[in-house]
C-alpha cells in the first residue's frame, strides 16, 4: 500500500476496526519516513483508544498526540493543544484517527481548513461489512455522508476492514469483496487497500484487491 | 449457519429489542451503556418507533410507565447510577403490574463511581431497588449473543407476568464486541385486555394505578403478586452447569465473571482439581435447585463477583450453608483474572473444602 500524503486520515464507524488498522499503518509509515506522528481525535468514545498501543508508538519512536483524558476513565471530550502541530509542523507525516461517527469527526473540522489548503492529505475510509449499521452499500454512503458533512473534508480512498473479530475467517473476507466494490463503484473512490489478520495471509494475500494483513491485533477482552 | 454480524453488547440490545417488536425507547445517556441510545436514535426514526432523550432518568422511567400503561413493549436503559434514580419509577411499575425491559449496565460504585465494569448492582436487582415488596425477572447475559437473546426473553417474560425485566449487565459485556446471529425466535406478544388504549364507549374504562389507600385491598394484591412471584420461582430460573458431574468444588459466576472462571476452571482441572460450574442466567428468581444439589456433592463453593459479596448470600440461603462458600473477588472496575480465581480454587482444594 502506497501512503505518499503528508496527512493521511482514518475514518470509520465504530467498530470498523479503524484504530487497529491505525496502529498498523503507523508502523509501515515508519519504515518509509523518519518523523511520524499519530493523533487521536476522536472525542466521543472514551474505550479502545489508539492510546492502548503507546508502548509499541513509543518503542517504535512514533509520536503519539492524545488527549490526556484518554483512557483515564475520566469521560471528558478534550482535545490537547497539541493537535495544531499536525498543520502547523510539516515535517512529519501525520496519520490521523478521527473518531467513529459524524459527532466524533466534528473535532477534525477544526483543522480542516489548514489540511485542505496545504492539500497533502487523503482521507480514507475504513469499511466493515460485519458491523450492524455498515451492512449494505447504501448504509455505508449514509455514514460516509454524514462523516464528510460534519468535518468537512471529502473522502479520496477505501480501506475494506471486513471482520467478525477473532473468528474471522477468510470465506468472510472474500464474502466482503462484493460490498467494498459495491461502495467503491458508488463512491467513485479507489479500494486502497483489503485487510485482514495475518494468519490469514496465505489464503488470502493472492485472492483480494491491494491485500494488507494485519500484524497487530486490538486485545481481545 | 445464520448471517453474522460483528456487534457490541450494548448494540446487541438494541437491535434484539427492536426485533422483539419494541418501538419506544426513552433514556438518558452515561457511559457505559450510551451505545444503546446512540444506536436507537438512529434505528428508531427509521421504523417508525420513538427515540426519545428525556430531561432526566426520572423522566426516562415515567415515560416507560405511560408507554406500558398503553400496552405497548417499551424500554429504557442506563447504568448504576442512573438506576438509582429510576428506583422510584421501578417500584411504581411493580405496583401497577405493568411489563417493562430496563438494562443496567453496571459500573463500579457506589456513588458516581467509575465507568469500569462492576456486578455491584446485585443486591438492588434482585431485592427490587425501589420501595415496597415487589421482585423485578433479572436476567445476566454472559456473551454478546446472550445479550441478544435475553433481551427477546425479557419482552416476553415481562408481557407474561406483567412484570419489569431487567438486563443486568456490566461495562464489559456492554463494550466487547462478538460475532452475532440475530435470527431470533420471537413469540407474538400477548393480548393485554387491561391496556389503557380507549374504551371507544364499548367497554368500562380501565385504571392503571398504584395507589391503594385500603388496606385489606393492598394486602391483597401484594398477596396475588407473591403468589405470581412464587409460580415464576417453580418455573423460571434459568441456569448453566459447566462439568458439575464430577466435580468436588464447584464455582458460582454469572456474566463477566463466569467466562473469566471457565478459564480458571479449565485450568485446574488440567492440574488434576474436579472444579465445575453453576452460572446462574437469571438472577431472580435464583436458580436455588442445582445449588441444593450440589450442596449434597461438592465440599466447597466458591463465589466469584465483582462486588464486595452479593450473590454470595443467594448462594449461602440456595445450600442452606451446608457447605463453605468463600469469595472471590474485584471492586471498583477492576476484573477478577483467571489467576486470581485459580489461586483461590487452590485454596479450597488444598484443606479439602474445610473453611
Amino acid at each position: 500500500m502506497k501512503l505518499d500524503k503528508r496527512i493521511t486520515l482514518l475514518c470509520g464507524h465504530y467498530g470498523s476496526g479503524k484504530t487497529n488498522v491505525a496502529v498498523n499503518m503507523a508502523l509501515m509509515l515508519k519504515k518509509q519516513y523518519e518523523k511520524v506522528t499519530v493523533a487521536d481525535l476522536d472525542i466521543v468514545n472514551p474505550y479502545f483508544r489508539t492510546k492502548d498501543s503507546s508502548q509499541i508508538f513509543n518503542d517504535a519512536g512514533i509520536k503519539l498526540i492524545c488527549s490526556e483524558f484518554a483512557n483515564s476513565n475520566v469521560d471528558i471530550p478534550a482535545l490537547p493543544q497539541e493537535m495544531y502541530s499536525i498543520t502547523d509542523d510539516t515535517s512529519h507525516r501525520v496519520l490521523i484517527d478521527v473518531g467513529g461517527d459524524d459527532r466524533g469527526a466534528l473535532a477534525l473540522g477544526r483543522l480542516a481548513p489548514a489540511i485542505i489548503k496545504e492539500n497533502d492529505y487523503e482521507m480514507l475510509m475504513v469499511i466493515n461489512k460485519y458491523r450492524p449499521l455498515t451492512r449494505n452499500v447504501a448504509d455505508t454512503l449514509e455514514v460516509m455522508g454524514e462523516i464528510e458533512f460534519a468535518c468537512g473534508i471529502k473522502f479520496t480512498g477505501l480501506v475494506n476492514n471486513s471482520n467478525l473479530g477473532e473468528e474471522t475467517t477468510a470465506d468472510d473476507v472474500l464474502n466482503s469483496l462484493e460490498y467494498a466494490n459495491g461502495v467503491s463503484k458508488a463512491t467513485g473512490l479507489a479500494l486502497i487497500a483489503t485487510t485482514f489478520k495475518e494468519s490469514l495471509n496465505s489464503e488470502l494475500c493472492e485472492k483480494v484487491p491491494m491485500p494488507l494483513a494485519l500484524t497487530l491485533q486490538d486485545k481481545i477482552l | 449457519m445464520a448471517d453474522k454480524v460483528l456487534m457490541k453488547g450494548n448494540e446487541a440490545i438494541a437491535e434484539a429489542a427492536i426485533i422483539a417488536g419494541c418501538r419506544h425507547y426513552f433514556g438518558y445517556p452515561i457511559t457505559p451503556q450510551t451505545e444503546i441510545a446512540a444506536y436507537m436514535a438512529k434505528k428508531m426514526p427509521k421504523i417508525g418507533g420513538v427515540f426519545l432523550q428525556a430531561e432526566s432518568e426520572i423522566a426516562a422511567i415515567n415515560m416507560v410507565y405511560g408507554v406500558a400503561a398503553a400496552g405497548k413493549r417499551v424500554m429504557t436503559s442506563s447504568s448504576s447510577p442512573g438506576i438509582s434514580l429510576k428506583s422510584e419509577g421501578l417500584s411504581y411499575l411493580a405496583g401497577s403490574d405493568l411489563p417493562a425491559l430496563v438494562v443496567n449496565v453496571q459500573r463500579g460504585g457506589p456513588g458516581l463511581g467509575g465507568i469500569q465494569p462492576s456486578q455491584s448492582d446485585y443486591f438492588q436487582a434482585t431485592r427490587g431497588s425501589g420501595h415496597g415488596d415487589y421482585h423485578m425477572i433479572v436476567l445476566a447475559p454472559s456473551s454478546v449473543q446472550e445479550m441478544a437473546e435475553l433481551t427477546v426473553k425479557g419482552f416476553e417474560l415481562a408481557d407474561t407476568y406483567r412484570m419489569t425485566s431487567m438486563i443486568l449487565a456490566d461495562g464489559t459485556m456492554g463494550q466487547m464486541m462478538e460475532p452475532v446471529s440475530l435470527d431470533l425466535e420471537v413469540k407474538p406478544a400477548p393480548e393485554k385486555p387491561w391496556a389503557t388504549v380507549g374504551t371507544k364507549l364499548q367497554r368500562k374504562h380501565n385504571i392503571v394505578n398504584s395507589l391503594s389507600l385500603v388496606p385489606e385491598e393492598l394486602e391483597k394484591f401484594n398477596f396475588e403478586r407473591y403468589e405470581r412471584y412464587n409460580y415464576i420461582k417453580e418455573n423460571e430460573a434459568m441456569y448453566e452447569e459447566y462439568l458439575m458431574d464430577d466435580a468436588e468444588y464447584a464455582i458460582a459466576a454469572f456474566g463477566i465473571t463466569s467466562r473469566v472462571a471457565k478459564n480458571a476452571i479449565n485450568e485446574a482441572r488440567k492440574q488434576g482439581i474436579k472444579v465445575g460450574m453453576i452460572r446462574p442466567i437469571t438472577l431472580w428468581p435464583f436458580p436455588v435447585a442445582p445449588f441444593k444439589k450440589a450442596a449434597d456433592k461438592v465440599k466447597a463453593i466458591i463465589s466469584v463477583e465483582l462486588s464486595m459479596g452479593q450473590m454470595i448470600d443467594d448462594v449461602k440461603l440456595a445450600t442452606e450453608c451446608k457447605v463453605p462458600v468463600t469469595l472471590c473477588n474485584r471492586v471498583g472496575g477492576m476484573i477478577v483474572s483467571p489467576e486470581q480465581v485459580l489461586e483461590a480454587i487452590k485454596a479450597v482444594a488444598e484443606n479439602g473444602g474445610a473453611k
